[in-house]
């Protein structure tokens, strides 16, 4: 097997490169340079990181550009990074994403600026890692490192009840990551003492240990999802949340729920994923139904768009665990194409929160004529969310109703009834927002918006679009490797059912 | 034996509109004249590259055109054939007609936002004439949705309550039902044909036929219904509603471009993806065929009880469509030809009706047909092309509309159907009885004393307007006179 690699451990450089930035930003005290510094170092990895995609086989299956070294030699532990066709898109919407958070917080954030930056910068390293991990335990690093900087972003900078929602947060995922952690340990003895990755997927888990392992990992990534029930931290998250917080919870780390199913889950218990599909069909439908509803009644602009996220995601695992190839690939682009969309939604809510300091919808009205270039971006995104022809999402929305019809016209036909209350509660909203009349004290607070927030959308459009029509630039990345879990998922699991 | 042709010809009518769209934006309110001209030009390049088609597509070849993959199997791709040809040939020619009714509509009406109007139906004509040439369900769908919403903001042009809700009638309607039917339908389509490309006689092989008969039942449904823009009963509120639009809005679109849009689509799902063979085996085809029965009887009844022209004319679009749909479903030869060839000939007639409807309205500040009374001395060419338009309606001959019924009734005896035969006879009575009212009142009613004074010297016809409106009911006539034309290319898509 011939292996794509580079002479130098680049994959690395970019994951750590952005800790350098927190350390420039600890060593020039000032706190006016910190944006500049944190907006030079995730543009430049941006940049640094093109020759992995432009190298990357899209024909290999396998994991490209992998750096072994030994850590903990005593537990066998190593530091194993990688990528391949399932984490490599999500390594590059962390790149853009990171970029957009700085931009999105250039002026929003006056308080202890050089902390924020230094976050947003360790938060884009674990990001990375956690993608890039080929190592049980330095996933579970990366994993938990991801929460001091979330935790401190929402708790510091959010808005009335931080704090509230910042320890509800932390406690959901420490508690979902606690059992996967126990998980991890169990596995590292079932599968002779290995952490490793591919080591671990050569080997054949007992049935009655798969099941468990199952419910170990589901508890983590369902919290991440999030999947119904476990769904209720997400919407005080979001809505306290700065815009960057939000922008990078809605962005990224919701994805890494959808990433750890592929990638853990379901490879390692092949035959209780299998046994267990109808069951997370039906969570899934359930979390997008329960969803669109719940998002109807909102009346705070983020709360609604946070709940509309348990609604999207439940196309993502509904997706994943349809098990065909193209129901597959539409989870995935979906997990991509919600963290484009929503994120330039948050972004969206973050701008105008900026001039009117209110999300209360009943506020708003009438936004069509005091900011016109606002509402041009607002309506685009907002066709993007509905699914329209064009967008990425309808490309998303399409494969995952393909391959639930394939699964089962069953599944299949209450995404109806989802698509339908999805497009109801975006449409309303933008009717609350931007037709209406206008009141009369919101009118003196909008400005339109200037050329930096401009810019900043500029690159989501273009996504937006490119996968609308041209879908192959995301797909042909992860053909390769989808085909693969699932071709090893029934050949396996046909020899233990047989 | 049918010719292929690959070619970027069917890309210039699509896009010539759209780079219109700039020009228009960008000269703006500073320089009106300049920026008609750029919407002519556009209308006039968009006409003569789609006439440079028709002698091929006469002789029965097909053009296609391949702009990218989507996923394997789906393509943004574009046909130009006999049925997209006989749609777009009409559309683009009113375009350029509209354009100058337009001109003394908005100018004679003061009317705000020009430039955003003109930008707007630009975008409309890109879509509809994108929906015409498209090789497949999905390229079909992404310009369906597309004219959906370029056309909200002309809906909602007056920005006044009563427009603001017309307007959000018109995008629930159809954005709703496109979602809740058309995504599913499509998606299904996909699945049980494994194509989406449209092809003569149907994508459904014989077997999957046999074995999902009883789905595609209802995906049949799915589509007849989440083409919203065909205003068949149920699903027709949104016309009514959104005659609040400007009357240029309304004749070109809500008779021409949106809702024939809607029937076209149909019709592509009747002829291209079901295929006649099929729906004969389907026992979806006659309730179907009974909900465009209803839907053309209840639609003229409704248009009996609406003092309001736009409204009456409105509830008689309803009606009209549905004569198409019935044509098609008919499924005999002369049925299908009759429904196809009601396209053009009531795109014709209609829109000299609502020109009528707007020339009243800006001269005479008249929108009620009780206000009526002896404005024919008034307004002679307004109310000689309404007459036209009317008479092609109730289908009388020499007229278009006359054509149309001749087919249809031909094919209802082909098909042996008595109640089919006494419903269109019935129907042309209702047709009579909304229109010829008005007509009388205008012709032989005496204009009201009380009005005498003052307001006579106020009611003279705007000549573009008036130039306009004749143009049309000529044409109506002409295509009652030497239907030959569109006939032949009725045969060329049955054949």
């Amino acid at each position: 097997m011939a292996e794509t690699t580079f002479s130098y451990p680049l994959v690395s450089f970019i994951i750590f490169f952005p800790l350098l930035g927190v350390l420039l930003i600890l060593i020039l005290r000032k706190e006016t340079i910190a944006k500049f510094v944190a907006l030079f170092v995730t543009l430049a990895n941006l940049i640094i990181s093109l020759p992995v995609f432009i190298n990357f086989d899209k024909t290999n299956p396998h994991f490209q550009f992998v750096e072994s070294y030994k850590w903990l030699s005593s537990i066998n532990a190593q530091y194993k990074i990688g990528v391949d066709g399932l984490s490599i898109l999500f390594v590059l919407l962390t790149l853009i994403i990171s970029i957009l958070c700085v931009a999105v917080s250039w002026s929003a954030i006056k308080e202890r600026v050089r902390l924020f930056y230094a976050m947003i910068l360790f938060m884009e390293t674990c990001m990375i890692g956690v993608f890039c991990a080929m190592d049980l335990l330095l996933f579970y690093l990366f994993y938990e490192a991801m929460l001091i900087p979330m935790f401190l972003l929402i708790g510091i900078w959010g808005s009335a009840n931080r704090v509230y929602a910042s320890v509800k947060f932390v406690i959901f995922t420490f508690a979902g990551s606690i059992l996967m952690l126990i998980g991890i340990i169990s596995l590292y003895f079932m599968a002779g003492k290995t952490f490793d990755v591919t080591e671990i997927l050569k080997i054949k888990l007992p049935l009655e240990f798969q099941y468990w392992l199952f419910f170990a990992f589901f508890a983590a990534f369902a919290v991440k999802v999030p999947m119904f029930p476990f769904h209720t931290w997400l919407p005080d998250a979001h809505t306290e949340a700065p815009t960057a917080g939000s922008v990078i919870l809605a962005g990224i780390l919701l994805k890494i729920g959808g990433y750890g199913f592929l990638r853990f889950s379901i490879p390692f218990c092949q035959e209780a994923a299998l046994s267990l599909k109808l069951f997370m069909q039906i969570l899934s439908i359930f979390a997008i139904i329960y969803g669109a509803f719940v998002t109807l009644m909102q009346n705070d602009f983020k709360r609604l768009i946070a709940y509309s996220s348990v609604s999207h995601m439940g196309f993502v695992t509904l997706g994943i665990f349809s098990f065909n190839q193209v129901a597959m690939e539409g989870g995935i682009l979906q997990m991509i194409n919600h963290g484009i969309v929503t994120g330039a939604l948050f972004m969206l809510i973050g701008v105008i929160y900026e001039r009117t300091h209110t999300r209360d919808l009943e506020k708003y009205g009438g936004l069509g004529k005091a900011v016109p270039i606002f509402v041009l971006f607002y309506t685009f995104f907002s066709a993007a969310a509905i699914g329209f022809p064009g967008t990425n999402s309808f490309i998303g929305e399409f494969l995952v109703m393909l391959g639930a019809f394939k699964s089962s016209i069953y599944i299949g036909t209450p995404l109806i009834l989802g698509i339908a209350l999805g497009t109801t509660y975006m449409v309303w909203l933008y009717y609350r927002v931007v037709l209406n009349e206008i009141k009369a004290d919101m009118r003196e607070q909008l400005y339109d918006l200037n050329l930096r927030e401009i810019v900043m959308f500029i690159p989501l459009i273009f996504l937006v679009l490119l996968i609308g029509f041209q879908p192959s630039v995301a797909l042909d990345y992860m053909t390769s490797s989808v085909k693969m879990l699932l071709e090893d998922l029934f050949m396996n699991s046909a020899l233990t059912f047989r | 034996m049918m010719n292929i042709e690959y070619s970027f010809l069917p890309l210039v009518p699509i896009i010539v509109s759209l780079l219109a769209i700039p020009l228009i934006i960008a000269t703006g309110e500073r320089n009106p004249n300049l920026r008609e001209f750029w919407s002519l030009l556009a209308g006039i390049i968009k006409f003569s590259a789609i006439v440079s088609m028709l002698p091929k597509v006469l002789s029965g070849t097909i053009i296609e055109c391949q702009v990218f993959q989507i996923l394997p199997g789906i393509e943004i791709k574009f046909r130009v054939d006999a049925l997209g040809m006989l749609f777009a040939i009409g559309a683009s020619f009113l375009w350029i007609i509209t354009t100058f009714y337009s001109i003394g509509y908005m100018r004679g009406h003061k009317e705000r936002k020009q430039t955003r109007y003109f930008a707007c139906f630009a975008a409309a004509l890109s879509t509809t004439i994108g929906v015409a040439f498209s090789a497949n369900l999905f390229t079909m769908f992404l310009f369906y949705e597309g004219l959906t919403f370029v056309t909200y903001p002309l809906v909602a042009h007056h920005e006044t309550e009563e427009a603001k809700a017309g307007a959000r009638k018109y995008a629930i309607y159809l954005i709703g039902a496109a979602k809740v039917f058309l995504v599913a339908a499509i998606v299904v389509t996909y699945l049980i044909a494994g194509t989406l490309d449209f092809k003569k006689g149907g994508i459904f092989s014989e077997t999957v036929r046999q074995t999902y008969s009883g789905i595609l039942s209802i995906v049949f449904f799915m589509y007849l219904y989440g083409f919203a823009k065909a205003a068949l009963m149920p699903l027709h509120g949104w016309l009514p509603a959104a005659m609040v639009a400007p009357t240029p809005v309304s004749a070109l679109l809500h008779a021409v471009a949106v809702v024939k849009t809607g029937v076209f689509t149909i019709l592509r799902v009747i002829f291209f993806v079901y295929g006649t063979d099929f729906l004969k085996e389907l026992p979806s085809t006659d309730i179907a065929l009974f909900m465009a029965a209803f839907t053309i009887t209840v639609a003229s009844m409704i248009a009996l009880t609406r003092d309001n022209i736009k409204a009456r004319l409105a509830f008689s679009t309803v009606s009209q469509l549905s004569y198409i749909i019935l044509g098609a479903l008919l499924l005999t030869y002369n049925g299908m030809i009759g429904g196809i060839i009601h396209i053009s000939n009531h795109a014709f007639a209609k829109i000299t009706l609502f020109f009528c409807a707007g020339s009243l309205y800006v001269c005479a500040h008249k929108t009620e047909v009780s206000q009526l009374d002896g404005i024919a001395k008034k307004m002679p060419w307004t109310m000689a092309a309404f007459t036209i338009g009317a008479l092609g309606m109730i289908g009388v001959p020499l007229v278009g509309g006359f054509v149309t019924k001749w087919y249809l009734l031909l094919g209802a005896l082909e098909r042996g159907s008595i109640e089919i035969l006494s419903l269109l006879l019935f129907s042309s009575l209702l047709n009579a009885g909304y229109f010829l009212p008005i007509i009388y009142r205008a012709y032989f009613k005496n204009f009201p004393e009380s009005l005498q004074e003052g307001h006579t010297h106020d009611i003279k016809e705007n000549p573009l307007m008036a130039v306009t409106l004749t143009i049309t009911a000529l044409l109506s006539i002409i295509g009652g006179l030497y239907p030959d034309l569109i006939v032949n290319l009725a045969k060329e898509v049955l054949k």
